[in-house]
Parts: C-alpha cells; structure tokens; sequence
C-alpha cells in the first residue's frame, strides 16, 4: 500500500502537487468534474473562472478544507510530493500544517496581533521558550510587509487595524508555521487597490520560498502574479498552461471568451 | 356577556368599515389605483380605525364611569336617616343595597327603602347599559360615514394610519412600563414602613432572622428579629451549588450540541433540552423534596456525615440542574454566533476541533457567555418552589451545604402565607427582602446586557 503511495504519477516528477481524476460532490450535486492538474514548486498557480465554477471548492480539497463540511465528498487521487493526502495514514492537522490557508476575508482572531501570529508556533509547539517565540513572530510579520507598520501596536487586537493589513497579519499567521505551500482565495476581493498591490508584490516575494496556489476573480491580478493559470468552467478544468500563453493565445475557446469578458 | 356581544358589533362594525373605506377610495378614481396617494387597504384602515377606536373609548369610558354616577343618584334618593350614617356603616349599606341588587345574601333585613333603593340600582344599570349600547353604536357609525366622506385621492391616508398605529403602540409598551413602575414604587413604598419600623441597618447586616411577633406584646421574643444576612448567605449558597453544576454541564453540552454534534442529533438534543426547561418548578421541587434530599442524606449518613433532611445541596444539584437547559441554550446561541470564517481560519492553521474551541471559539464567546451565566444567576436567585421543598425553612447562618438553609424568596412566601395583619413588620419583611432581590436580579441583568451589547458590537 505504501509502496503504491510513494508511486509517482506520469509527467508529475517536478510537480508539488499533482491531482489527477478529482471529482467532488457536495451532497448529490457534483461540483468538480474529473480534474487533472499539476501544480510546480516555487510558481504561483492562479485559478480564474467564473463564480460557482469551482475553485474555491478545488483549492479547498488541496488542504483538506472541504473535511469541515459534512455534505461534501472528494474522489480521485491528490498527491502533494508523491503522497496521497486523502490517505487512511494522513493527519489531517500535519497535512494543513504543510499546506497553509488564506481566505477572502481578512479573519484574524480576537486576541492581539501578537497573538494571531504566535497562535500556529503555540498550538504545534514549534518554539521553546517566549524569546524564540518573539523571533517567529517578528520575522512573519516582516515577510509579510506588515511589521513596520505596526511593530509597536503589537498588543493591540487584530481586529482593530485595516483591511489590508489584517489580511497581511493573515498571511503573516500562514507563514509562522513554515508551511510549504500557501493557498489563498481571493485574498484581495476585500481590499483596495493599494492594500490589492502590497499584497500582490508580497505573493511574488513569497514565490521563492513557497508554492502558491491563488483565486481571483481579477484578470489582471492573475496576469500579473502567476505563472500558471487554471480556468475552470461549470466545475471542469478547461485549460492549464502558462499565464502568459492563457492571456495571449488560449487554446480553447471559453477560455478565450473568459479572458475577453464575453461571459462569467 | 352583552358588553362581548357589543364589542364584537363594534369590532364587525369596523370591519365594514373597512371594506366600504376600500371599495370608496376605489371609486373615486375609478379603479386606477396609480392616482390615489395611499394603498386602498390604507383608505379601508382609515374608515376602519375612525369607526374602531371612538366608539370602544366611549365604552372604556363609560365602563369607567356609569358605576359611579348610578350610585350617586341612587344615594341621592335615599331616606336621610340613611344618608346620615357614619362613613363606614355606609359602606356596608351601599354594599347592601348591591348584593341586593344581584339577588345575593344581605346582612340585615331588607326593608322598604332598601328593596326600593335596589329596584333603582337596577333599572339605572339597565337604562345606562341600553344607554351606552345606542351611544357606542350611534359613535361607530358617525365615524364610519364621516371618514367615508373625507375620503379623497389627496387624502394622506397610509400617514394616519401609520401614526395611529404608532400611537397604539407606544400606549402599550407605556402600559407595560408603567406596571413596572408601579409595582417597584409598591415595594419601595411598603419597605419604607418596614424600614420606619426595623432599622435598615439591622435588616442589612443583622444575623438573626425570626420574623414571628409575639400577638400580645408581653409574651418572649415580642419584638422579632429582621437580620437578613442569613437569607441572602442561604441564597448564596444554594445559588452558588446551582451554578456549579448548570455551567459546567451547560456549557459543555452547548460546545457539544454546537461544535460536534451532527445535525440529526441536534435536532432531536436540543428541543429535548428545552423541554427541560418547560418542567414546571414544582415538579423539580418535589423530585428534590422526595428523591435527592433522602439520597443525599442516605449517602451523607452511610459516610459517616450528619445531613439535614432538608438540605442546601439537594436544593442547589435540582436548580442546577433546572437551569442547565437555560445556560446551555442561550451559550448555544453566542458560541454558534461565532463567524466560521474563524474556526477555518483556526483549522487552516493545522489546528484541532478541541484547540480550535480552547483558543478561538470559547475567548471569541466569552462575554456572550458570561452574560449567559449572569442571567442564569438571577434565575436562580428568584427561584422559589425547589428551594420551598427542599431547603427548609430554618434561617441557619452557615456554609455547609450538608445543613438546612433558607432563602430570600422562600421567606417572602412564609411571611405572606396566611392571614397577616397588613401593616405588622413580619408582612413589612416581605417588602423589604422583595425590594432587595429586585434590585440584586436588576443590576445582574443590567450588568449581563451589558456585556451582551459590547460583545455584539466585535461582530457586526
Ligand atoms: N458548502 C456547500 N454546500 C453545497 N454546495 C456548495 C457548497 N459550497 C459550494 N457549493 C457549490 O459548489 C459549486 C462551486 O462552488 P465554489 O464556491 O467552489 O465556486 P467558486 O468558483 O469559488 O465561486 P466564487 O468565484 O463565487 O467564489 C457551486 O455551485 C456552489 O453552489
Ligand atoms: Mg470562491
């Protein structure tokens, strides 16, 4: 079993995380159709597609989201480096520990800045005393541009500062766990265009040390931070490949009338 | 019976009412709905509440006063030898003359000016009854065809009824109130005899509750003792056993219902709880009284403990238990109040359900907790009937739970039961410890709402 675990899908050997005949129900409704996807390390992945396609529900199954909703059921076959993470010997807190999460709601919990970065280090044990803690702390709060703006309001709740920047301390929150890969949904459908551009020039500085996977509903935005884009359509993946080859030469035709706005 | 009958007419009356004011408002534009400023069900109110609301004042009014004016004239025919009484044998010849009236048992002999007087009550209660019949009646109708005729495209209709409406409302809500206002300056007024009686500082602080006055001022303990300080440590005590076992168990059963149950189970769970809640108090009262008071005092005693048959403890684990469905519901409510969007952004951490809950949901909920607790609190410190039957009568001043205790509520029961002279301190008492509970239950409300405010305002 393990064996066949460690077994690596075709044409998968540089990918991150591959997918390969994803098909997810939520109750009797099929929402996700047969989906083959590779997804490489170190790129950012956009989805685009319009809404009720699927891609929230796509990139949820890639951390096991989709566990906390009872009416929904995940088939095929999702590999993150080789292993099956819908498997029986999977922990599902291990899993999402490698695999961190930004929603399109800034939703940073009601205890101080501090606190929401500190949260993930504290619960997995990850730092031995305060001063190590302290230094996690800082440093994610730096990577995610966030820390010069609020270094001495630290004590302060979360709740208590901008849009933007409490979707910074989100990020900041994702990275103080180290994770490999960061998934985020719409991270910037809630802000504005300012707090939309530090965010975005943070997931590209981010690119070099994480794999990002990111939806949007924003053309432009996918343009300009991915290297890999994904449309989907009513639930099926339409057409996978380089951004740049999506938005200039599509080779399918929904994506090319996606791309154009003629529907969605 | 006939004043139903002739506030149905009226009500049948407005009815109409509206069905003319409608069909009206109608015909003057002739159907074009478009040119009328209001709706035409708002015409048809209109009618409706002009030919309503004058007619039932006349009756409320008259109600108010036709008793009063029947009797002046009925006085005012009386022989002088009558009229002459001193105040209170009059009062006991006009009830006479009324029981004889309505045909019920008189304390004297009925004589001729007496049965004459009666006859008179009688056909001035008739004659005012077909009086106000016609007057109400006649009012209804003058409304009604009045507000027909001012009905007009132009008229503004929907902004009288609306303000009607409004009038309605607020005289209700200032009934409400006023009752409440009534009885608090009613506790305040009585307590402040008691307090001219008893020193309120002996009532505060004092340690010997023994409210029976002797009757003949010569006997022992003539004066009575009023220190309160034991019923409010009973009360204390009972409470604080109650909530020892509604929160613990309250709350744990909310997290459950709320944060791991299944819906199938919680649609069976959690109207279960609530029928909980629906057990009328007297039956916890006699399952602590008859089921765990002698289980508690068996267990004590086969441990070697000396327990009152009637105990603090048994009434506390009953309360506790009748307030558990309180606390649960109502944590149940602010712990669901709790955004998902933080317990994904806890489990997109690599967080557990439990570590989720410890360190996101409960802080997130505590001040809609705490208000839960509050109120839970006041609950049990107003409960009477369990503690009645289970706790006793004897005002102890101690912390054993083991013992017989007694309670603010129960006392007010005791001092009232029975006949009582209405002005002695022992019936004063039950004022005062009345006025001290409001006040107590008051400020834990108001302190509660508080918190439950502030903490809305985080979410919305
Ligand atoms: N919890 C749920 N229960 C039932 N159906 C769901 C649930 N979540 C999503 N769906 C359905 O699954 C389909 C895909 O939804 P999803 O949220 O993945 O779309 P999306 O592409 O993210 O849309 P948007 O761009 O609007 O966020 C939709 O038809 C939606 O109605
Ligand atoms: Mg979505």
């Amino acid at each position: 079993m393990a064996a066949v675990e460690m077994e690596q899908p075709e044409e998968a050997l540089d990918a991150k995380i591959t997918g390969r005949g994803v098909n997810v129900f939520y109750g009797p409704k099929q929402a996700i159709f047969d989906v083959d996807i590779d997804i490489k390390e170190h790129q950012v992945t956009a989805f685009i597609g319009p809404s009720g396609c699927g891609k929230s529900t796509f990139l949820r199954c890639l951390n096991r989201m989709n566990d906390t909703i009872d009416i929904c059921r995940v088939e095929g076959d999702i590999r993150i480096e080789g292993h099956d993470i819908y498997g029986k010997s999977v922990d599902v807190v291990q899993l999402r520990t490698r695999v961190g999460m930004v929603f399109q709601k800034p939703n940073p919990f009601p205890k101080s800045i501090y606190e929401n970065v500190a949260y993930g280090p504290r619960i997995h044990g990850m730092v031995q005393n305060k001063a190590a803690l302290d230094e996690v702390v800082e440093k994610s709060l730096i990577r995610a541009g966030l820390f010069d703006e609020i270094k001495d309001r630290l004590d302060q709740p979360g709740t208590g500062i901008s849009g933007g920047q409490q979707q910074r301390l989100c990020i900041a929150r994702a990275i103080a766990i180290n994770p490999e890969v960061i998934l985020m949904d719409e991270p910037c459908s809630a802000l504005d265009p300012i707090a939309t551009a530090k965010i975005e020039e943070l997931i590209d500085d981010l690119r070099a040390q994480y794999t990002i996977v990111i939806v949007t509903h924003n053309m432009q935005q996918a343009a300009r931070v991915s290297q890999k884009t994904a449309f989907f359509h009513l639930g099926e993946l339409v057409e996978f490949d380089d951004t740049e080859q999506i938005f200039t030469n599509p080779s399918e035709e929904r994506t090319q009338d996606y791309i154009t706005g003629r529907f969605g | 019976m006939t004043l139903t009958f002739l506030i149905l007419v009226l009500i049948g009356l407005s009815a109409l009412g509206f069905y003319i004011g409608r069909g009206r408002a109608l015909n003057t534009v002739s159907g074009r709905v478009g040119d009328l400023h209001s709706l035409p069900s708002h015409y048809g109110f209109y009618v409706a509440l002009w030919c309503g609301i004058p007619s039932l004042l006349i009756v409320a009014a008259w109600l108010i006063l036709q008793p009063q004016l029947v009797e002046a004239l009925v006085i005012a025919d009386l022989p002088s030898a009558y009229r002459n009484l001193p105040a209170s044998e009059f009062g006991l010849l006009l009830n006479d003359i009324r029981n004889l009236a309505s045909g019920n048992v008189v304390s004297r002999e009925a004589d001729e000016a007496l049965l004459a007087a009666a006859a008179r009550l009688n056909r001035a209660h008739a004659i005012g009854s077909g009086a106000m019949w016609v007057v109400a009646i006649a009012a209804g109708i003058a409304g009604l065809t009045l507000a027909r005729r001012w009905i007009a495209p132009q008229l503004r209709a929907r902004n009288s009824v609306e303000r009607t409406l409004l009038i309605i409302l607020v005289i209700s809500s200032t009934i409400a109130i006023l009752t409440t206002v009534g009885i608090v300056l009613s506790l305040a007024f009585e307590s402040v005899r008691f307090f001219a009686k008893v020193p309120l500082n002996e009532f505060l602080f004092g340690i010997q509750w023994s409210p029976q006055t002797a009757i003949r001022s010569d006997q022992v303990g003539a004066s009575g003792s009023f220190g309160a300080i034991p019923l409010f440590t009973g009360t204390l005590l009972i409470t604080l056993i109650a909530m020892l076992v509604a929160v613990p168990i309250g709350l744990m059963s909310a997290i459950y219902l709320s944060e791991y149950a299944v819906p199938r189970v919680r649609a069976v769970v959690k109207p279960l709880l609530e029928i909980l809640a629906g057990v009328p108090t007297v039956v916890y009262g006699f399952f602590a009284a008859i089921t765990v008071a002698p289980f508690i005092r068996g267990t004590g005693e086969s441990l070697g403990l000396d327990v009152a048959s009637e105990s603090a403890l048994a009434a506390g684990l009953v309360m506790g238990l009748m307030i558990i469905p309180f606390v649960s519901s109502l944590s149940d409510d602010v712990i669901s109040a709790v955004p998902q969007s933080l317990r994904e952004g806890s489990y997109g951490l690599g967080a557990t359900q439990s570590e989720t809950i410890k360190r996101v949901i409960l802080p997130a909920a505590l001040p809609g907790i705490i208000a839960a607790v509050l109120l839970a609190v006041s609950r049990a410190i107003g409960e009477t009937m369990i503690v009645v039957m289970a706790a006793g009568l004897a005002a102890n001043l101690t912390a054993n739970p083991l013992e017989a205790v007694t309670t603010v509520t129960v006392q007010i029961v005791t001092l009232l039961v029975g006949d009582q002279e209405f002005d002695s301190a022992k019936t004063l008492a039950a004022f005062a410890l009345g006025l001290v509970l409001f006040l107590i239950t008051l400020s834990l409300n108001v302190v509660a709402l508080r918190v439950v405010r502030r903490y809305r305002e985080i979410y919305e």
